[in-house]
């Protein structure tokens, strides 16, 4: 007996798929995604994945929103509960007036299912044996028949699938129209047996335009290959190995020499991140441009060398695609835990360079920007994707390049600047900005050359213990950082309609749910400016926008509120007024988390009237 | 007297080479070892096979990890780059350095403590990657800078300076660096440098990866009885396979030895060495026999020293990975951005 009435909703639902680990449901449930962005649709998918390659439980859910918001919403409307082990959580998960759509070829009890939901089942486990006899196409067909079946339900246009079908299996006929064959026959059982479609609807709208869809680690890939990287080492771990093996796919079709099919450019899998790292500072030592992609734990090795390319001061870019920690902690989970570890990584005293893309666009234009970055300032530049960026295909402006863009290789003393008797110290602050000239091995015969140290040494890179002189090279250092302040991506702000007291600071992955749950706390009454927070160290508005404001809320994805930390520790803000809003379980943050966060604490912030209080 | 400047004059009647530098073009700061250390000798050993093979001096990067070691590319070619990095990762700079610009001479410069123990993967990946270098082990089989603890090239039953006696097995990096794939593999000892300048010379011709372990006594530390380690102890238990002569040029090898018992061995760069046989048994060519000769000889308490193994048709990583000929970090723009209209058709694919 259900009291609830059926949801319904055009161009706004959650459908989440339960899958096995393993069994071929990712590119069926992906071709589902793209097929509602081919009906103008936004969507917002997300890999929901463990730490295993075959048999544990894995969702893929797909976010449709019209309205374009691209965060996680939480919730789901429609379940298609494919795997046994989890379906009892996967039940229970469903809002109510949600579907459930299910394997119906072998009878439930009526236990199993919920009186609030709606409840479809398809015998596709008897559609797909009666048709194939390969336990391999058995299994990878089912995912095509379910996928025809919501197609009707949900009403999908089955041409535009069909379409995306075709452009994938291009010149491979058989596949094609197998794949196509199985689309059907799911898609007609369900228009001869079903009501359809269900209350979910996906209607054509012109609201994706000239966006693309693609993942973070990709994005940050072909970022590097724009940005003139030569060199990648990198040590598998997840959720970062995509990355560097994007930028191979991507090196190998923009990288190589028509005429010789030579390489421009070397990737090395090395032994461990110890390796990566030291062999990205080896390189950019000798004037390449080098990476690593990495994350969390890769990033606790790579600390001693870090610290020495901080001392020694030689640029490394390194991509940390972050998940959460410490030790192994959720490796498939996505968290922006590594924001102290990186800011100061190394012993002794450090500051580095951080950027915090919130989309692959993004990640794309900061990937290439922090070779620029790393040359100009000759120092390790950290790119702060996370698991959420990274892994998850994500609609986004286009990307772009200026083909006027020329590279910042920063100082470099050359050949002729030796001739012409230019005074070389490899340590000489020539021009108050804290950035010394360099020169690149093998440059001049007798000019230029110098000792590159871990150890303490002088302006001219002669070994020294003094104590001033030490200090002078460390003040040298706290300079070149401010000068970073002016050179790295600035903040972005964005003020309410009406004038408030209040604002809050984000930042990374946490932008889409922070654009939409700005959106809810208006609904609210809840007026906030905000502020994108894209690169440490902190550009001067960051100070200027929280002295602006009574509170401002710090919205971040890890238990420590790291960022906060990291905004009262080098701006000596007093911390009462930074509001931490926390979310770490390992879930990509939700607009509806953060209003409600923010939300409830604002309400205790009303002042109500005494009157109308004893009233 | 490390205190003191080293003064710039020398002799006008000083040999020059091909290239017109004398000696002392080739050499660095004065060296901060104690008076006496084995390291010195191989200091001078460098600088005398880059000033045979007429080496522009700043066409070498010498990279070094931590120790008494790898302090000494300070001591020698004064107009190249250095890079004194971090310890046991002398290895991972050199590969990198050497991904961005084939065109230099990298030249590694490692203790035992640095290979041996922290750096021992990064050493044997190194060498297994094939990278175009002259990997050089300066071995005397303790921790020198902190003052004489056992590392782990240091043989069993070998006694400390404080009479301790190791009980640790001892990594031999000749072993395993023939095991690895290491195309040129030579042993030698610091104390005996005519061995020592022609082994160096001919790494540092090889186009592959070149590995020298060179026994080089610790005179504070490691050169007492009891040391497997020590200058006595070297020179009674050496067993020199060979003697090579580095060829320069293409005028022909005078032999003054019995027939037989000189091979020129011809590098891939047209490069020759000729190699004369110490020991009638030995071939240079053979990694499997090699390995077999150094273990029963060590079984004997030997060392055996000299040109253990070449492969005269040796690649490079580079050659794995089918690099550019031009430097990676010579490349522009031009050569590496795609442009706007690849990223266009890029954008188009991702709709």
């Amino acid at each position: 007996m259900s009291v609830q009435s059926p949801i319904s909703s055009v161009n706004d639902f959650v459908v989440r798929f339960a899958n096995v680990n393993g069994s071929g449901s990712a590119s069926a449930n992906e071709l589902f995604a793209r097929a509602i962005l081919r009906h103008g649709v936004p969507v917002s998918p997300r890999n929901i994945f463990p730490s295993n390659i075959q048999g544990l439980p894995t969702w893929y859910e797909v976010r449709v929103t019209e309205a374009g918001h691209l965060g996680a919403r939480g919730g789901v409307d429609m379940m298609v509960a494919m795997n046994p082990q989890t379906w009892d959580k996967d039940v229970a998960s469903i809002e109510p007036g949600g579907y459930l759509f299910y394997d119906s070829t072998k009878p439930m009890p009526s236990s199993k299912f919920r009186a609030d939901i709606n409840v479809i089942g398809v015998p596709l486990t008897a559609i797909t044996n009666s048709t194939y006899t390969d336990p391999r196409q058995r299994q990878l067909f089912k995912n095509i028949i379910y996928l025809g079946a919501l197609s009707a339900l949900l009403d999908m246009d089955p041409k535009l699938i069909e379409q995306l079908i075709g452009e994938q299996y291009k010149g491979k006929e058989k596949l094609l129209s197998s794949n196509v064959h199985a689309l059907h026959l799911g898609r007609d059982w369900a228009l001869q047996n079903l009501k359809c479609p269900i209350g979910l609807k996906v209607k054509k709208a012109d609201k994706v335009g000239d966006r693309i869809f693609l993942e973070g680690n990709s994005a940050a890939a072909l970022g590097a290959v724009y940005g003139g990287a030569t060199v990648c080492a990198w040590y598998p771990i997840t959720p970062s190995s995509s990355l560097a093996e994007a930028f191979t796919n991507h090196c190998r079709k923009l990288r190589h020499d028509p005429e010789t099919g030579q390489a421009k450019y070397a990737i090395v899998q090395a032994e461990d991140e110890l390796a990566s790292i030291g062999i990205v500072i080896g390189a950019s030592w000798n004037g390449a441009r080098a990476f690593t992609a990495t994350s969390g734990p890769g990033i606790s090795l790579m600390t001693e060398f870090i610290g020495l390319s901080y001392f020694a001061e030689i640029p490394a870019v390194i991509m940390n695609v972050q998940r959460a920690g410490p030790s192994t902690g959720m490796p498939t989970r996505t968290q922006q835990c590594d924001i102290i570890a990186c800011a100061y990584a190394s012993h002794g005293d450090t500051k580095h360079v951080l950027l915090f893309p919130e989309d692959p666009a993004e990640a794309f234009e900061f990937a290439a920007t922090a070779f620029d970055l790393a040359e100009r300032l000759q120092t390790v530049i950290f790119v702060m994707l996370d698991l959420d960026i990274g892994m998850n295909h994500r609609l986004c402006r286009p990307l772009r390049w200026d083909d006027a863009r020329q590279y910042d290789r920063g100082k470099v003393m050359t050949a002729e600047m030796l001739e012409e008797g230019r005074d070389f110290g490899r340590y000489l602050d020539v021009d108050g900005d804290g950035i010394p000239f360099r020169t690149y091995p093998g440059t001049h015969p007798t000019k230029g050359s110098f000792f590159t140290r871990g150890t303490s040494r002088d302006r001219y890179a002669r070994y020294s213990e003094e104590g001033p002189v030490y200090a002078d090279n460390m003040q040298r250092l706290v300079r070149k950082f401010e000068t970073a302040q002016d050179l790295v991506p600035r903040p972005l702000q964005a003020n309410a309609a009406k004038p408030t007291k209040y604002g809050v600071i984000y930042f990374g992955s946490t932008a889409p749910a922070m654009d939409e749950a700005i959106e809810m706390l208006e609904a609210r009454g809840h007026q906030l400016d905000r502020l994108r927070i894209r690169a440490f160290p902190f550009h001067s508005s960051v100070a200027s926008f929280i002295a602006d404001h009574d509170f401002v809320y710090v919205v971040e994805q890890n238990r420590d509120a790291q960022l906060r930390q990291l905004i009262v520790n080098e701006n000596g803000i007093d911390p009462v007024r930074l509001v931490p809003i926390l979310h770490y379980d390992g879930t990509p943050i939700t607009a509806r988390f953060i209003a409600n966060a923010i939300g409830d604490h604002q309400d205790h912030l009303k002042v109500t009237p005494l009157r109308k209080a004893v009233s | 007297m490390t205190y003191i400047a080293k003064p710039k004059f020398h002799h006008p009647g000083l040999k020059k080479n091909e290239l017109g530098y004398t000696h002392r073009d080739y050499e660095g700061k004065i060296s901060t070892l104690c008076a006496g250390c084995g390291h010195d000798s191989i200091t001078a050993s460098i600088i005398e096979a880059c000033f045979e093979l007429s080496i522009e001096p700043h066409r070498v990067a010498k990279i070094s990890g931590i120790g008494c070691s790898s302090k000494t590319p300070d001591y020698f070619l004064g107009n190249s780059h250095g890079f004194n990095s971090v310890h046991g990762r002398m290895p991972s700079v050199l590969t990198g350095a050497n991904l961005a610009n084939r065109d230099l001479i990298y030249l590694g410069v490692s203790g035992d403590g640095d290979s041996a123990s922290i750096g021992f993967g990064q050493f044997a990946h190194s060498i297994r990657r094939g990278v175009n270098m002259t990997y050089i082990v300066e071995n005397n089989g303790v921790y020198g800078l902190t003052k004489g603890q056992f590392s782990a090239t240091a043989d069993r039953g070998s006694k400390s300076k404080k009479g301790v006696v190791n009980t640790d097995n001892a990594i031999d990096l000749v072993a395993i660096a023939l095991q690895l794939g290491a195309t040129f593999v030579a042993r030698s000892f610091s104390g005996d440098k005519t061995q020592l300048v022609p082994l160096i010379a001919a790494a540092i011709q090889h186009k592959g990866a070149s590995f020298i372990d060179v026994i080089s006594p610790c005179i504070a530390f490691n050169n007492h009885a009891g040391s497997t380690k020590s200058f006595d102890y070297v020179r009674e238990h050496n067993d020199a396979v060979n003697r090579l002569d580095v060829l320069v040029g293409r005028e022909p090898i005078h032999v003054d030895y019995a027939p037989g018992t000189v091979q020129v061995v011809e590098q891939h760069d047209g490069s020759r060495i000729a190699l004369r046989k110490l020991d009638a048994d030995y071939d240079a060519h053979d990694r499997l026999g090699a390995m077999t000769f150094l273990q029963k000889h060590a079984a004997k308490g030997q060392i055996v020293t000299g040109l253990l193994y070449v492969d005269p048709e040796a690649e490079d990583l580079h050659a794995h990975l089918n690099t550019v000929d031009a430097p990676l970090n010579r490349l522009d723009e031009k050569a590496l951005c795609p442009g706007s209209a690849a990223l266009d058709k890029i954008n188009a694919s991702l709709r």
